[in-house]
């Protein structure tokens, strides 16, 4: 076999005839999406049971890109819209991904309040601290002295701590990595398919394009060496403790790993405590299909 | 195909228009909704968290309408028949979500229990003032169908409808009620499941080699399939092509967004439902609908009883508009009056499809109450002279 015959082996589960993608030279999305097929491989996980949800942004296109049924939403509301699939067919193996101005700021409230019921989701936020895709704006997650378009002299308002927010509103499996980490990145993702509830993995992912350059903190290599220099890997180490700076140290593990009964055990067992023998088990009878 | 029984609570019923609402979606074959709490229309999905767990589905109150209005189209395209209820600040809240259930063409029902706005408004009393909101509130071009049931019944039996339509078209569905017919109890008959004529979902026969998500043959509306079916097909907000991959181009722009207009107004003969009476000699013909239809009833007996020539046309379809019915009476009538909940919204697409044949008059109201038979009364005399 000549090299150029090779297949390489994460192509069956990506659109090929969409490529080239649209993300830039340095960019860390492409990495995790990587990660993300090769956890698929690992785990051997039945492909048409599962479907793939993402918002608006950058990260947001990974559902185009994935050769999956796979759902482009509105900004912010890709939880949603994944809650309600799964609702519906609870069969199915439900992923979100999408970004961290996406999930956590006009997605915000939809993020709390499914980590709240423990919704059988699998988030993957893709946090490359700003608003990528509309030139590099500022995010909840944009760390203090940030320079981004639209904070010119620096940011000065706190950022969100992803894995903190969301331990604090329920969620069975958090974990941080960055686009250096990828085997236990992909193992990450491979545990949280295991879980059942609401699970969420941050990936701390350059852009260099509109992050890195405007703060003269180099390009994607930069950033990998920062990556590997300052990451500190730490699991179970307290999420309060584990707050982003701009040059600091990266915490990055596994943060929780805890069990707590999901929101569709949760209702059934309501259901049937209440209603007995005339509850009608929805994942029985849902599709409508003729 | 005829509804699944098991939604159907057959019998005489004596219930108010929000819980009628409620029966006609699970008689339809709904078993999903996501909704958040909110006066006039609360009693809706009340009433479908008590029942659909009855019956084979789920109810889930969501955080806000931004995300009632998006998870319901997550349980669509999980297999589900969904809907969301709502009125005018949550509506106001939905539209983004209209949009995308227009563009990926997203069978599903909007109920929208009108009150008095804007804003906050009046939240207990009755409006129609988000009518051209439901048409026009989201951004871009596209198209939507809207009923307006003026009684508990039709509550029932155009949600069913609402349903239906949706189905059949593949597009948004916006069930136009009001505070009043939404509060209001009287008889519903609700009939044997085997007299339910309901609409299943267009799903695709096609192998997963074969299909494309939004390739159309004569009537322009594209077969679906659900996720977990193998098909692994990409559904986006953003333009697109028949594979439904995103094609921002102009070409691909004009191809779609011409689709799915027409495949609403070319089928609007179909989709108009209208109630007439007395317009064969009428001089005035009234124009109403929901619950002021109702009141104009009144107007209209009292018009009679003076010696008047007076004609009742009620729209029950209120988009894609009747332009064409309303075109041709136009040629005959003197006048068209035109009550409403609002300060003038459907009246000006019933002067428009006059287009000067004959006078149009309003009979405007703010809301918070319905009309008096005399102010309709009133203009009707007016109209005639």
């Amino acid at each position: 076999m000549s090299l150029i015959d090779i297949e390489n082996p994460v192509e069956p589960f990506l659109r090929t005839d969409r490529m080239p993608h649209i993300w830039c030279p340095g960019c860390g999305i492409g990495t995790t999406v990587n990660c993300f097929a090769r956890a698929l491989i690992d785990s051997k996980i039945d492909l048409q049971s599962l479907a793939l949800v993402s918002g608006i942004g950058c990260t947001g296109r990974v559902a185009g890109y994935v050769k999956l049924d796979s759902f482009h939403t509105t900004h912010g509301r890709a939880i949603p819209f994944a809650t309600g699939l799964k609702l519906a067919n609870p069969k199915l193996n439900v992923v979100v991904y999408s970004g961290d101005g996406d999930l956590s700021a006009i997605g915000g409230n939809h993020l709390i309040h499914a980590a709240r019921r423990n919704i059988d989701l699998k988030v993957i936020c893709v946090n490359n601290l700003i608003y990528a895709m509309t030139g590099g704006q500022t995010a909840p997650t944009t760390p203090g002295h940030a320079v981004t378009s639209t904070s010119p002299y620096g940011m000065f308002e706190p950022a969100f701590n992803l894995p903190h927010l969301v331990e604090a509103a329920g969620a069975v499996y958090v974990a941080r990595w960055t686009t250096f980490h990828v085997r236990q990145l992909a193992r990450s993702i491979r545990e949280a398919f295991q879980k059942k509830g609401f699970s969420f993995i941050e990936v701390i992912s350059p852009c260099p394009t509109l992050y890195q350059r405007r703060n003269r903190l180099g390009d994607g290599l930069d950033t990998m060496k920062y990556y590997k220099e300052k990451s500190r890997v730490k699991h179970g180490a307290p999420t309060s403790e584990a707050g982003l700076t701009m040059t600091g140290e990266i915490i990055v593990g596994k943060f929780v790993d805890r069990d707590r009964p999901d929101y569709q055990s949760l209702m059934r067992g309501q259901m049937v405590e209440s209603l007995g023998e005339e509850y009608v088990d929805p994942s029985e009878t849902v599709c409508s299909c003729s | 195909m005829q509804a699944d029984p098991h939604g159907v609570l057959t019998g005489t019923h004596f219930i108010d228009g929000d819980h009628a609402c409620c029966e006609g979606a699970l008689a339809a074959g709904a078993r999903f909704a996501a909704g958040y709490p909110i006066t006039p229309s609360t009693e809706v999905v009340e009433r479908f968290a008590a029942r659909v767990p009855t019956v084979g589905g789920s109810f889930i109150q969501m955080e806000d309408e931004l995300a009632a209005s998006i998870t319901l189209q997550g349980a669509v395209w999980g297999g589900a028949k969904a809907f969301t209820v709502t009125s005018g600040p949550g509506f106001s809240l939905m539209m983004e979500h209209i949009g995308y259930a227009a563009m990926t063409e997203t069978p599903c029902v909007f109920v929208d229990v009108q009150r008095g706005g804007p804003s906050t408004g009046l939240p207990t009393l009755p409006a129609q003032a988000d009518m051209m909101q439901a048409r026009w509130g989201s951004h871009g071009d596209y198209e939507i169908i809207a009923l307006c049931p003026n009684s508990p019944q039709e509550c029932f039996d155009l949600t069913i409808k609402a349903f239906n339509f949706a189905e059949e078209f593949r597009v948004p569905v916006m069930f136009m009620m009001d505070e009043v017919v939404g509060h209001m109890t009287e008889k519903v008959m609700i009939p044997p499941a085997d007299e339910i004529e309901v609409v299943p979902r267009r799903h695709t026969r096609k192998s997963a080699d074969t299909y494309e998500p939004y390739a159309t043959n004569g009537d322009g509306v594209p077969e679906m399939a659900h996720a977990g079916e193998g098909y692994k097909f990409h559904v986006t907000g953003l333009t697109h092509d028949e594979r439904g991959y995103p094609n921002m181009t102009p070409q691909t722009q004009d191809k779609l967004i011409r689709r799915l207009q027409s495949k609403i107004r070319d089928a609007s003969d179909r989709i108009t439902l209208l109630e007439e009476e007395g317009l064969n000699n009428a001089d005035v013909i009234v124009v109403s609908y929901g619950i002021t239809s109702r009141v104009a009833q009144r107007a209209i007996e009292l018009a009679r009883q003076q010696g008047f020539k007076v004609g009742k046309l009620r729209l029950i379809t209120c988009w894609p508009f009747p332009e064409k019915r309303i075109r041709e009476l136009a040629s005959r009538a003197k006048a068209f009056v035109v009550p409403e909940l609002n300060l003038g919204q459907m009246v000006r697409e019933v002067e428009r499809a006059v287009g000067g044949e004959a006078k149009t008059f309003a009979v405007p109201h703010a809301g918070g109450s319905v009309h008096r038979p005399e102010d309709i009364l009133k203009v009707i005399v007016e109209a005639s002279r």
